[in-house]
C-alpha cells in the first residue's frame, strides 16, 4: 500500500515537472495573437482625406472615403502551411475614417513563424448570400455596414472610393466608386471578389508565440485602384457603381496591398 | 455626401409620390363605404369582446392553401408566434419608421387595395438605377423566390432596409429606427415579449415585420374555393369560359400555378425603350435581362391598378387590350408574345378580351382585403 502511495506521488511529480518543462520548451507554439495594421496609402506618403493627390491620367484627387472589407483570412507558415482563422470571426471592415478599424487583432493564432497571408477582400458570396441571422457585426445593414451595404440587391459595397476633384465637371466635381458584386445568388452577375495573397520581404517573419505580440503592417494604396491595369480617370467615369466597368476597377485594386514590414515585439 | 446628394436629386419624385398617396387615400376613403357595413361589425364585436375583458388574440395559424405550390420561406427560422405577429404588425403602421414620422409600411402597402398602392416612383438609390415603380401588394410572400419587381433581395427578412433607407421612400436611416423604438417602453415590451429580450435589433426587427407579412395569405377567391371543392366557389359558364381561354392563350405559361406567377422574370412588351427602368439587368448586367420584370401575380387585380411595374396600364380592358394589340417589340420581348407569323402579342378577340377579365375578377379576394387581423 505504502509502496502504491509512493508510486502515485513519484508519477504525480514526474508528471508535473514534466508538463513544465514541455510547456517551456513548446512555448513556440502555444496560441498568440497577431495584428494586422493596414496603412491607407497615396502612392509614397500617407493617405490623408483632404489632401490632394494625382493619379495615373495628372488629375488631381482629393479624398473623403476609403473603406474596405476584409475577410476569410488565412496565415501562411514558413513551411508552407496555413492557418485558417475561422470563419465567423473572419470579416473585417476597414473604415478610412476610423482608426481603430485599420487594426485587426486575431487572438488565438498557432504559434509559429508567419511570412504571408491570404484574405478576400470583399464578404465572400455565401456570406453575401446569406439570410439575416448571420448579418451581425461588421454585416450588420443597420449597422457597421450601413454605407456599405447595397438595400436592393442585399450585396456588400467591397470597396469604396469618394473624393472630389477639379477634373470632374459632373455631381460638384465629386467622384464616387462603390464597388461589389458578388457574383449573384440566383442567376450569375460579376465578380468583384478578389483573392489577396501577400508575402513578407526580406526573409521577414511575424513569430506567434504566447509571449510576443506580432504586428504585420500591410499598405493600402488608394492610387492603385486608378491604374494597372486599367487606367481610369475621375473625368471620364466620375461614377461607377454596380456596373460592368466596375470590374476593371476591382482588376485594379487587386494589387493594392503589400506588406511593409514587420515588427516583432 | 452622396445621400444629401441622391436626395435633393430625387425631390421631384418625392412630390410626385406624395400625390400618388393622396389618390389612394381618396380611394381608401371610396373603398371604405364598400366596408363600412362590416367594419361597424367588426368594431362592435371587439367592443363586446373587450367589454368581456376577453383578449382578443388574433387567430395567427399559417393559412397553407392546398391548392398552392410548397412555401419558400423557412418559416423554421422564423417561426410565426402572436407577439411576433402583433410586434410586426404595429411596425408595419407605425410613421415612426420614416424620417419625418409620415409615412409606414402600410401607407403605401394598404390593406384595402391587397396590401398594394398606385404608382410612386422608387429607385437603388444610386443615379444609374432610377425607375418608376409601382408598390406590388404584399401578399403571399411564403411563395417569392425573390422580391421586387427586379428580384434584387432574396429573402424577405431583408426587404424593409430598402423601403426605410430609401430615399423616395421612408428616407431613415435604420440605426435611427432602432433608437425611436428604443425610447418607447412599448416597443420595449413587444420585443421582450416576442423576442424574449428587449434588444431592439436588425434581427428581430426584420423577423416580426416579416411574420406579419408571411400571414398576409390571399387564397379565398372564389376561383379558389372552386378548385379546392368548397362552399361558395360556383363559376358562371362565362368565368369558365374565362379560364380555359386564359390556359388556351397561354397566359398561365407565365402566370402558373395557382400563385398566378412562376417568378421569372419576362418583358411582355409594355415599353420599346428598355433603358427607362432597365429591371432585372440592373441586378444582374446580363443584357439579356434588360427591361424584364418580375411576372406579377393576377390575385386581387380589382384592388390593385393601376398595373404593371411603372403603373402604366390603369385598366384590366387596357391589359387585354396591350396583349391583344399593343405590345411593343424590343431585344428582350419574350418569345411567347411574338408569333409565327410574325405578329406580336396574343391574338384575342374582343368577347375573348372580356371573358378573360370576367375570369380574373373570381380572382379577388375579399375575405382578405377586409381581414380584421390585418387591417390597422
Ligand atoms: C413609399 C411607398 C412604400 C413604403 C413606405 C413601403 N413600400 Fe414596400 N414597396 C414599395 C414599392 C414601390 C415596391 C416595389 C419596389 C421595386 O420593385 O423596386 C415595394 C415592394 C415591397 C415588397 C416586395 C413585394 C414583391 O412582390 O416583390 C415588400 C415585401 C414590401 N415592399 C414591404 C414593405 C415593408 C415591410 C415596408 C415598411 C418597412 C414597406 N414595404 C414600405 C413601396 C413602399
Ligand atoms: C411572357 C409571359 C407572360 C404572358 C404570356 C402573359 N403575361 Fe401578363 N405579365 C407578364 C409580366 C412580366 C408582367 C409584368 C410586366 C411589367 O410590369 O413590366 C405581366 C403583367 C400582367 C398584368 C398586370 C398585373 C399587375 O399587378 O400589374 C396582368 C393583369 C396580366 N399580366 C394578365 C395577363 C393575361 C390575361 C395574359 C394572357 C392573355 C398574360 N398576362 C400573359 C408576363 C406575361
Amino acid at each position: 500500500m505504502k509502496n502504491l502511495k509512493f508510486i502515485l506521488v513519484a508519477i504525480l511529480a514526474f508528471a508535473t515537472v514534466f508538463s513544465i518543462t514541455s510547456c517551456e520548451e513548446e512555448d513556440e507554439s502555444t496560441p498568440g495573437p497577431l495584428t494586422l495594421h493596414f496603412e491607407n496609402r497615396a502612392g509614397s506618403s500617407t493617405l490623408n482625406f483632404g489632401q490632394a493627390y494625382n493619379n495615373e491620367a495628372g488629375e488631381s484627387l482629393t479624398f473623403s472615403t476609403f473603406n474596405y472589407y476584409i475577410s476569410n483570412i488565412k496565415l501562411k507558415k514558413a513551411d508552407g502551411t496555413y492557418y485558417t482563422v475561422p470563419k465567423d470571426s473572419s470579416y473585417f471592415l476597414i473604415d478610412g475614417e476610423d482608426n481603430e478599424s485599420h487594426e485587426i487583432t486575431l487572438n488565438d493564432v498557432p504559434g509559429g513563424d508567419y511570412v504571408g497571408f491570404e484574405f478576400v477582400l470583399g464578404v465572400d458570396s455565401l456570406k453575401s448570400a446569406s439570410d439575416i441571422g448571420q448579418r451581425t457585426g461588421v454585416l450588420d445593414p443597420a449597422g457597421a455596414a450601413q454605407g456599405m451595404y447595397w438595400m436592393w440587391n442585399s450585396g456588400y459595397i467591397f470597396v469604396k472610393v469618394e473624393g472630389t476633384s477639379p477634373a470632374v465637371t459632373e455631381v460638384d466635381g465629386h467622384f464616387f466608386y462603390h464597388i461589389g458584386g458578388y457574383g449573384g445568388y440566383s442567376s450569375p452577375t460579376i465578380n468583384n471578389l478578389k483573392n489577396i495573397s501577400l508575402e513578407a520581404h526580406n526573409s521577414e517573419k511575424a513569430s506567434v508565440s504566447k509571449d510576443a505580440h506580432p504586428e504585420v503592417h500591410i499598405y493600402a494604396d488608394v492610387l492603385e485602384v486608378f491604374k494597372s491595369p486599367n487606367s481610369l480617370s475621375v473625368a471620364q467615369s466620375p461614377v461607377v457603381m454596380f456596373a460592368p466597368q466596375s470590374t476593371d476597377i476591382a482588376n485594379n485594386y487587386a494589387d493594392m496591398f503589400s506588406i511593409n514590414h514587420i515588427h516583432n515585439d | 455626401m452622396l445621400q444629401h446628394k441622391t436626395t435633393a436629386f430625387f425631390k421631384p419624385y418625392l412630390a410626385r409620390s406624395t400625390i400618388s398617396i393622396s389618390k389612394t387615400i381618396n380611394r381608401m376613403i371610396n373603398s371604405h363605404k364598400k366596408y363600412t357595413a362590416s367594419l361597424i361589425i367588426f368594431i362592435t364585436l371587439q367592443f363586446i369582446a373587450a367589454c368581456n375583458g376577453e383578449e382578443v388574440q388574433p387567430d395567427i395559424s399559417l393559412f397553407l392553401p392546398s391548392n398552392f405550390p410548397p412555401p419558400v420561406y423557412d418559416i423554421s427560422s422564423n417561426p410565426i408566434t402572436p407577439e411576433g405577429f402583433a410586434l410586426g404588425k404595429k411596425l408595419f403602421y407605425d410613421p415612426i419608421l420614416s424620417r419625418d414620422s409620415t409615412i409606414a409600411c402600410g401607407s403605401c402597402h394598404i390593406p384595402f387595395s391587397s396590401f398594394s398602392h398606385v404608382a410612386h416612383s422608387v429607385s437603388h438609390g444610386i443615379d444609374d438605377k432610377l425607375g418608376t415603380r409601382n408598390a406590388p401588394p404584399v401578399m403571399n410572400m411564403l411563395w417569392h423566390t425573390t422580391f421586387f419587381w427586379d428580384g434584387g433581395v432574396h429573402t424577405l427578412d431583408l426587404v424593409p432596409f430598402n423601403a426605410i433607407q430609401n430615399p423616395v421612400e421612408m428616407d431613415e436611416n435604420i440605426a435611427n429606427v432602432y433608437e425611436k423604438l428604443r425610447r418607447q417602453p412599448t416597443y420595449r415590451q413587444l420585443f421582450t415579449a416576442a423576442f424574449g429580450s428587449e434588444d431592439i435589433n436588425t434581427q428581430t426587427f426584420a423577423k416580426a415585420l416579416s411574420q406579419f407579412s408571411l400571414m398576409l395569405v390571399s387564397a379565398n377567391s372564389r376561383y379558389d374555393k372552386y378548385i379546392r371543392n368548397e362552399s361558395g366557389g360556383e363559376l358562371t359558364a362565362e368565368e369558365l369560359e374565362g379560364l380555359a381561354l386564359f390556359k388556351q392563350k397561354k397566359c398561365n405559361t407565365c402566370h402558373a400555378t395557382d400563385l398566378f406567377s412562376d417568378f421569372s422574370f419576362r418583358n411582355n412588351g409594355i415599353k420599346e425603350d428598355l433603358t427607362v427602368d432597365k429591371g432585372r439587368y440592373l441586378v444582374t448586367l446580363n443584357p439579356d435581362d434588360m427591361g424584364r420584370f418580375k411576372v406579377p401575380s393576377l390575385r386581387n387585380l380589382s384592388q390593385t391598378n393601376p398595373y404593371m411595374h411603372d403603373g402604366s396600364i390603369t385598366t384590366l380592358e387596357g391589359v387585354l387590350e396591350h396583349y391583344a394589340e399593343g405590345v411593343l417589340l424590343s431585344e428582350t420581348l419574350d418569345t411567347l408574345l411574338q408569333q409565327p407569323d410574325g405578329t406580336l402579342g396574343i391574338p384575342m378577340t374582343s368577347p375573348e378580351q372580356a371573358k378573360i377579365i370576367v375570369f380574373l375578377k373570381t380572382l379577388n379576394d375579399i375575405d382578405f382585403n377586409k381581414d380584421p387581423r390585418f387591417a390597422e
